[in-house]
């Protein structure tokens, strides 16, 4: 049976996160962050890096939340696997959301494990009726057990399964409709994998269901060739976000309005001013975009 | 729609199966966007697996990494993912075995005290890790009667762990992680016991002697004070029970104590 969780209120994903930019949270920056006061909108940590039982990152964390909104966002969960959901990790993932009550909460359209295996990479699926279905149950699954809705996000592809029966679009759309998940939209995510698979990074945004959309991930990627000589795009968050990204950005801003934006950068990570400053290029978009709004609207 | 019948399908298992075996083909029906097999794109995954989880491996043992350099380490955390790839999700458990596989490693036999260097490692990471819990009031003990005193039991802390060695394995952990500056000469000679606690948020090592690693290691193990003091005399004649129990509480190795009748 499939709920409509954007009909529960409790099931509702939190308000508290500002449609503003955020970073991901990093331990070297935590005192940097507080002694300063930093302004801005949110950390987004990865649930994975708290699932000890105590410790310095419980209470850097606290000390964090306390003080900013927080995005809680999932590497690990393998919500594509082709085996049930891992109810340990399921349990551990709910316990956080409890703990630390995330504004937003969200996972990856990606498998990780297999069998006893974890491979600490997000794989790719096949876009078929049979790995729909079970993505739908396992997001329903999540859903129910965390008391929330979730936000599944967009994926960075190098390879395309020649069994796929439909697009990537028209598998997140379903996946939206039946279980009532909202998206987080992983722009350079998408510019790396239209580039990977030759199709048009502009085109995929017009026709992404925008009104699930409750997070956007700007990120760096690297760039590198494929056996033909192609570009391929590697989804390596070592550097700042490309320009033909930041384009993106705008145009999917300037078309839908602002929305909470979190800079990744996760390898090859920065002094925390150079990382600010990434996110506060993300907030100068967002309330050019917000005021230009606000004029028409006038 | 296009049928799926008529193209390969790739499971799970041989997705899998390809990424950690480097010998392997591309499984058949991973295709580029001119729908032909792209072993290159399929190497971004393996790459990603074995750079990801071999660097979580040289997060938790920087000091072995130093011990064994850059490239050497690559090598080995390369083998050892192979081997042992992690069982959960939660990278911060991954490396368990790293000790023993040190110990197994054929190539590094001419290194023997490495292994103990990884023990050292894995106990200082679940120490780092362990639940919050404030350490037991050394004044406790003072209000147990001296008829009683004998039959005392603690209850370890949660970040309590201890590492014994016929190796001087806090000199060699130190001089290549926690303090490379203020590391003196080694002893390759001379076994060492270490007591590792995190009383608040900060990590604390102790060298140990003799008779105060046999008395911490049974009383973590829940001895009573009368029996551990007993072995600690027997292992080492110059032991001091006041100076090794004084030493135990102020690092904060115990969380409780318990009066057994
Ligand atoms: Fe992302």
């Amino acid at each position: 049976m499939v709920s409509d969780t954007r009909s529960d209120p409790a099931l509702r994903c939190g308000a508290a996160v500002p449609a503003r930019a955020g970073a991901g949270l990093k331990a070297d920056h935590v005192a940097d962050i507080l002694e300063t006061g930093a302004d801005i909108g949110f950390f987004e940590v990865h649930a994975e890096n708290y699932m000890g039982a105590g410790g310095p990152p419980h209470r850097q964390l606290q000390a964090v939340r306390e003080r900013y909104p927080l995005s809680l966002h999932g590497v690990g969960l393998s919500i594509g696997g082709e085996q049930p959901l891992d109810k340990d990790h399921l349990k551990r993932l709910s316990d956080l959301n409890r703990r630390y009550e995330p504004g937003l909460f969200s996972e990856h359209l990606a498998w990780s494990s297999h069998d006893t295996t974890y491979f600490n990479d997000l794989l790719p699926v096949p876009y078929d009726e049979a790995t729909l279905n079970r993505v739908c149950d396992h997001i329903d699954e999540v859903q129910e057990t965390v008391g929330r809705r979730m936000l599944l996000e967009n994926p960075s592809t190098y390879v395309a399964f020649a069994q796929s029966t439909m697009s990537e679009l028209d598998f997140l759309g379903e996946i939206v409709r039946r279980t009532g998940c909202g998206l987080l939209l992983d722009i350079n995510n998408v510019h790396v994998s239209c580039t990977n698979h030759e199709r048009s990074a502009s085109d995929y945004l017009a026709a992404f269901p925008m009104a699930a959309v409750g997070e956007i991930h700007l990120g760096g990627h690297a760039p590198d060739r494929d056996d033909a000589g192609r570009p391929l795009l590697i989804d390596a968050h070592d550097r700042e976000v490309d320009q033909a990204v930041w384009q993106l950005f705008e145009d999917v801003i300037g078309a839908n309005g602002p929305l909470p934006t979190l800079i990744e950068w996760d390898n090859n990570v920065p002094a925390w001013p150079v990382l600010l400053a990434e996110a506060q290029a993300a907030d100068r978009i967002l309330a050019q975009t917000a005021g230009a709004r606000r004029k028409q609207a006038v | 729609m296009r049928s799926s019948l008529s193209h390969p399908q790739v499971d799970a298992a041989s997705f899998g199966r390809a990424l950690l075996d480097p010998q392997s083909a591309t499984p058949d029906g991973l295709t580029g966007p001119d729908g032909q097999t792209a072993p290159k794109r399929f190497n971004v995954y393996r790459n990603n697996v074995i750079v990801s989880l071999s660097e979580a491996l040289g997060e938790t043992f920087p000091g072995v990494k130093t011990l064994l350099g850059e490239d050497y380490f690559k090598a080995l955390a390369r083998a050892f993912v192979t081997a042992h790839p992690p069982l959960s999700p939660v990278l911060i458990w991954y490396g368990a075995e790293f000790a023993d596989f040190l110990d197994a490693f054929p190539p590094l036999q001419a290194y023997p005290y490495l292994g103990d260097v990884a023990r050292l490692e894995w106990a200082w990471l679940q120490a780092y890790h362990a639940a919050d819990a404030a350490p037991l009031d050394p004044a406790r003990l003072g209000e147990v009667s001296p008829q009683q005193l004998g039959d005392v039991c603690f209850t370890p802390h949660p970040a309590a762990h201890m590492v014994t060695s016929r190796w001087p394995v806090w000199a060699i952990a130190r001089a290549n992680r926690f303090e490379p500056d203020e590391a003196g000469a080694i002893d390759l000679a001379e076994p060492q016991s270490v007591l590792i606690t995190r009383p608040d948020m900060d990590v604390n090592v102790f060298l140990l002697r003799a008779g105060g690693a046999a008395l911490t290691m049974d009383l973590l193990q829940g001895q009573t004070l009368a029996d551990a003091a007993g072995r600690a005399q027997e292992e080492d004649g110059s032991f001091s029970l006041s100076d090794c129990l004084s030493d135990c509480l102020a690092a904060g190795a115990f969380s409780g104590l318990l009066l057994n009748d």
